[in-house]
């Protein structure tokens, strides 16, 4: 991220001085120094920065990219870990499981700061941003499926019958062999 | 999800084969077991000799047993089976205890001193006759005591030593029914007189060392006998004629017979009513008792009788006792107000009173029934006597120098039905219990019981821990306590005495004679059937007290007018009682209670009319509300019929009122009566609680319980398999289970076990029942389980509806609705054979199960319901395991820890009642017979409470020394950096 905004370079507040100054060379007292041609680098001056701009835009859509991608590989180990786990409730398959839900939930939460440091009005971040939202759906999926596996979800009817009290009776009976 | 995180979790404990074990330490923290022996028929002093302070006494509920004179311990006790009634006892050679018993058929020697059986002897014999036993005390033959026992039949001489039969006489052929066996003091001749049908006197002379018959005479008595014949001298007899007005007095001296007639009217001028002869062996003199008092009669050596005195308010009378050169005394108890008066009176002079004692009993044990005297030496070498008495409420006491040394409740031995009763809140002015320990002794026991957790205790110490533990104050407090632990037993007993027995210790709270239950002109010999509760104050009427019902009737036979009894549990005073105008046959709790929250009984006549209790206009609102969902049904085992009846309208005729309804008959089952024979039923209990209707199986599917209250288990035999184990062959011999909708007569599932055997003991809760009978292809003991599951409601499955809640699951079903059932049933051997059986029940019915099994050797075994699970299978699947499925064996497993009553034995056990706790875990178990036992059980442990031994001042400690430790390593570390600052 640091080496993004050293780029950019607009954030910084001092540079916007230098700059000033670079471009309104009559307004310098000095003379240039020796060997230094101002004209050949004002020429360029647009067509640098043009190409930097796109080098930018490439890099930081590259980035985007892979940053999208991140949960994929987390996506793998939680796999594994969960297969490690095995399908008993115990505490670690608990918190496996548990974790593996938490994780998808709190990036999905986090998705607009995760691509911020890329936005930018040319690049089109919308296909990382889905790519990052489906895995995380995709980490989010394993852990229920998990849980289900684990039997905590109450998909079966006799998770919503368990504590059914029996059903009130109409008539009422008594009686038996004579007291004696 | 909680919930099922839970279910499972617990599932998973519970996968875990739990025992129940206690260690031997915890022994009598939540259990106590009292011993009681029963109403003593009879007692026998140690004879002076010995020197020991005993008394041997046989008792009615068939108990012999040695009781410690100075506080009433019992030394040893046995008790024989039920029908092995103990006829007589008496003592031999200063060192065997003698019984006779099953009817003179079973003679038994018995080692005085630790009641070690030394012989047993069984006497044969053509018919049942009286029952005499005589141990002569210088009667030898061959330097061998001889014992003459009269029983069965025939005359038998029994060597003392080795209990050998030496000689035996029958005198079956006669048709002889023999009054007294006679051995004059001294001689070698035995006299056996009786009767030949009610007018024949007959004497036989024998040799007592071979048993030759010397000579035999009989004379015709021409007014004929009744009742008691009385003994005088050895040679004179006395008895009442048949018309109770005669006296009779018999000579049979020197082989003649003579009879002397005296009428009553002549010795005594008042009208006398009934009178009858006691008996009571008296030296010269007999006792004729009346109604209103009694009169003593001496017989001169001429034959002719002169009335001695006429007492008031006598009631008991001791046999003559020999205690010094030729002089006999005997005792008489008069009952004054609450005193009563005990007399002992030298046989020979009337007028001179040896002792005359008054003692203050409390008015809880009623009248005198018998006494039995013992006489001492005192320190002045003066004679001194003691009194043992047996009191209507079956108490014993002893009385001695005018006070009661000690006192026994045995009436407890005898419990007819038990319940429970709440205690008071513990509020300002309402506990009974005493002052609170302080502070400091608080502390000072839990200091000692960290001491016991550490391991520093010194042996003192620990003996004191434990005694601490077993008498802590918490759990005999009079007041209700969070868990539901400290309750009241409310037991009714034979003698008509209720008892309200504290569930903490066991002590005895209040306990009352009811005076509904006591022989009356009008109720000549009321017997208590059975106890309700008649009142359980819940949300309104709290500041009422809890009360229950006690049911009576005046005779055995089933058309006899009952007699209804209120009791106040919490004061123990009767709130009131009523003798009935009807009979009580059966009584119906029904599930309503009225604004005082008495509860709604229907009490059903021997005429088939049911009466409404209580009887106030409320109570008949709420019952015709309710009228017509309200079935009875009335199951008569000899005719082999069950009917069920509906209510129609109120009474006509002589007892009509607006609380008796007449019923008509809706349904009958007739079992054919050459094929099958009821022998049990059983119900569900009526206050137990379901917590679900679903059962949940492997893979999460479900099933749904059939849970009914109206369901009616029955067992029927066939004929010829009555008669116990060996009665039939297996060929002819089978078992029939029905389960039967008691409103409608529906039988629901019927099962037949071929070459099966009664007796069955079975107990039905929630869809289940559990029934124990015997195999005879297989010889041995069998139980059954048969589950019964609701297959009309299997379709539930939705989970989508069940999410909407668009069930029908909750909606109140009728017997009369379209019915669908399955049944699954799995049969087990088992090693025992039972006397009852019970099931644990808890609170909300969510804690799993135990059969507690009352086996033959009068304990109680718990069994958790897994092992009867008519799913269990072999090889069980993967998910079967983890639903906590035990593979399927062909027999019950009997797991030495899991007895209730650890090394106890529940002597005589009848009954087994078990309560539900606030606790979920726990349920309150009362086991009753000759003993009594009570213990908490917690069938999947207790996992919603910390142990009983839990230290909390340990708990505290810790957590007080934690937090010093964190001051003190934070303050330390404050300084260290301050140091390090510094540097």
């Amino acid at each position: 991220m640091d080496k993004g905004k050293a780029v950019m370079g607009s954030g910084r507040r001092w540079a916007v001085d230098f700059t000033d100054n670079s471009t309104a060379p009559s307004s310098r007292e000095f003379p240039d120094p020796p060997g230094f041609s101002r004209a050949s680098q004002d020429q360029d001056e647009s067509t640098v920065t043009k190409q930097k701009k796109d080098a930018e835009a490439n890099w930081k859509a590259q980035k985007a990219w892979e940053v999208a991608q991140a949960p994929f590989k987390n996506l793998l180990m939680m796999g594994f870990m969960m297969w490690m786990a095995g399908s008993t409730v115990h505490l670690f398959s608990i918190g496996i499981t548990f974790s593996a839900l938490w994780q998808p939930i709190s990036a999905l939460q986090g998705v607009g700061k995760v691509f911020e440091p890329y936005k930018d009005g040319k690049i089109d971040l919308l296909g990382p941003k889905l790519l990052f939202i489906a895995l995380n759906l995709g980490g989010l999926a394993l852990g229920v499926w998990k849980l289900n596996t684990l039997g905590l979800l109450p998909t079966h009817a006799s998770d919503w019958v368990s504590s059914l009290p029996p059903a009130q009776e109409v008539e009422y009976s008594g009686g038996g062999i004579p007291l004696h | 999800m909680a919930i099922r995180v839970f279910l499972i979790s617990l599932l998973f404990l519970s996968t875990t084969i739990t025992t129940f074990s206690l260690y031997e330490d915890q022994v009598g923290l939540m259990d106590w077991h009292q011993q009681y022996i029963g109403k003593v028929k009879d007692a026998v002093f140690h004879t002076q000799k010995t020197g020991r302070k005993r008394v041997v006494v046989s008792t009615e509920e068939n108990v012999i047993a040695s009781l410690d004179l100075r506080h009433g311990e019992i030394f040893w006790r046995h008790v024989l089976g039920s029908n092995d009634a103990i006829d007589r006892i008496d003592i031999a050679l200063g060192k065997y205890v003698i019984t006779l018993s099953s009817e003179g058929s079973i003679l038994r020697a018995w080692n005085l001193p630790d009641g070690q059986m030394v012989w047993e002897s069984f006497l044969k014999g053509p018919n049942h006759s009286k029952s005499l036993l005589l141990v002569p005390t210088s009667l030898k033959v061959d330097k061998d005591n001889v014992i003459i026992v009269f029983g069965k039949g025939g005359l038998h001489a029994v060597s003392s030593i080795h209990g050998e039969i030496l000689w035996q006489k029958d005198f079956a052929a006669e048709s002889f029914e023999v009054q007294h066996v006679i051995q004059p003091l001294g001689s070698d001749i035995i006299y056996v007189v009786g009767f030949v049908g009610s007018s024949q006197f007959n004497v036989y002379q024998m040799n007592a060392k071979n048993g030759e018959l010397l000579k035999h005479e009989s004379a015709a008595l021409s007014g004929g006998f009744s009742g008691e014949v009385s003994l005088v001298s050895s040679n004179t007899l006395v008895m009442l004629d048949s018309t109770g007005s005669t006296l009779i007095t018999v000579n049979f001296h020197n082989g003649e017979i003579n009879f002397q007639k005296t009428d009553i009217s002549d010795l005594i001028k008042e009208s006398l009513g009934m009178a009858t002869i006691l008996p009571s062996k008296l030296a010269g003199m007999f006792a004729l008792k009346t109604t209103t008092f009694m009169i003593f009669i001496r017989v001169t050596d001429e034959g002719k009788l002169e009335v001695v005195d006429k007492i008031n308010h006598v009631t008991a009378v001791s046999d003559a006792l020999s205690f010094s050169e030729g002089q006999q005394a005997f005792a008489l108890v008069e009952h004054y107000n609450n005193d009563i008066y005990l007399t002992v009176k030298l046989g020979q002079e009337w007028n001179s009173d040896l002792l005359k004692e008054s003692i203050k009993l409390d008015d809880q044990r009623g009248l005198v029934h018998k006494v039995f005297i013992n006489n001492y030496i005192r320190t002045d070498r003066s004679h001194g006597f003691r009194a043992l008495i047996v009191m209507e409420d079956h108490s014993l006491l002893l009385l001695q120098q005018g006070e009661i040394v000690w006192c026994r409740e045995d009436g407890l031995a005898s419990v007819i039905d038990a319940t429970t009763s709440e205690l008071p809140v513990e509020k300002e002015g309402v506990s009974v219990a005493k002052v609170e320990e302080n502070l400091f002794e608080w502390l000072k026991g839990h200091i000692l019981k960290i001491k016991g957790t550490l391991m520093l205790a010194s042996p003192e110490e620990v003996v004191n821990i434990q005694a601490m533990r077993l008498k802590s104050s918490e759990k005999s407090k009079m007041t209700r306590d969070h868990n539901g632990f400290r309750k009241l037993l409310i037991v009714l007993t034979k003698s008509g005495k209720v008892f309200a027995l504290h569930t903490g210790d066991g002590r005895i709270v209040w306990s009352l004679l009811l005076n509904s239950l006591r022989k009356s002109e009008t109720c000549e010999n009321p017997t208590g059937l059975n106890l309700y509760q008649w009142r359980v104050p819940h949300h309104h009427a709290m500041d009422e007290n809890p009360s229950v019902l006690v049911v009576g009737r005046c005779r055995s036979n089933s058309d006899a007018p009952g007699v209804l009894s209120f009791v106040d549990t919490y004061t123990g005073k009767e709130l009131g009682s009523s003798s009935l105008v009807h009979s009580v046959v059966q009584v119906i709790l029904l599930p309503f209670t009225d604004s005082n929250e008495q509860r709604l009984h229907l009490l059903i006549d021997a005429k088939q009319r049911a009466h409404l209790y209580p009887k106030n206009p409320e109570a008949v609102g709420i019952f015709q509300r309710e009228f017509s969902n309200i079935y009875w049904y009335s199951v008569e085992a000899d005719d082999g019929i069950i009917k069920g009846h509906v209510l129609k309208d109120n009474c006509i005729g002589e007892v009509s009122d607006e609380y008796c309804f007449e019923t008509k008959e809706i349904w009958s089952i007739v079992f054919p009566l050459e094929s099958e024979k009821i022998i049990t039923t059983v119900t569900r209990k009526l206050n137990e609680v379901v917590h679900t209707q679903a059962k949940v199986i492997a893979d999460q599917d479900v099933m749904y319980k059939y849970i009914s209250k109206n369901l009616l288990f029955v067992v029927t035999v066939a004929p010829k398999a009555t008669g116990g184990i060996g009665s039939a062959t297996p060929e002819e011999s089978w078992l029939v289970a029905y389960l039967i909708d008691s409103v409608t007569g529906r039988i629901l599932h019927r099962m037949t076990h071929h070459g099966s055997h009664g007796p069955v003991h079975a107990v039905f809760s929630e869809n289940w029942v559990v029934y124990h009978y015997f195999n005879l292809r297989a010889h041995r003991y069998e139980m059954s389980v048969i589950e019964i599951f609701d297959q009309s409601r299997a379709d539930n499955k939705d989970v989508w509806k069940l999410v909407l809640g668009k069930h029908n699951l909750t909606s109140p079903i009728s017997s009369y609705s379209r019915l669908e059932v399955i049944t699954k049933s799995q049969s087990y051997f088992f090693t025992h054979s039972v006397k009852a059986i019970a099931v644990t029940s808890t609170a909300k019915g969510i804690t799993s199960k135990q059969l507690l099994i009352g086996t033959v050797g009068d304990q109680v075994l718990a069994l958790d319901k897994r092992f009867l699970d008519p799913r269990r299978s072999i090889n069980p699947t993967q998910a079967e395991k983890e639903e906590g499925m035990i593979p399927l064996t062909d027999s019950l497993p009997i797991i030495p820890q899991s007895y209730v009553t650890h090394s106890l034995k529940v002597e005589g056990l009848r009954g087994i009642v078990t309560v539900p706790a606030k606790l979920e875990s726990t349920a309150l178990v009362f086991v009753y017979g000759v003993d009594l036992f009570f213990t908490r059980l917690a069938p999947s442990r207790t996992y919603d409470s910390l142990t009983e031994d839990f230290s909390y001042a340990l708990l505290l400690m810790t957590i007080v020394a934690l937090v010093v430790a964190i001051f003190v390593t934070w303050i330390l570390s404050e300084k260290k950096e301050l140091r390090d600052k510094w540097r």
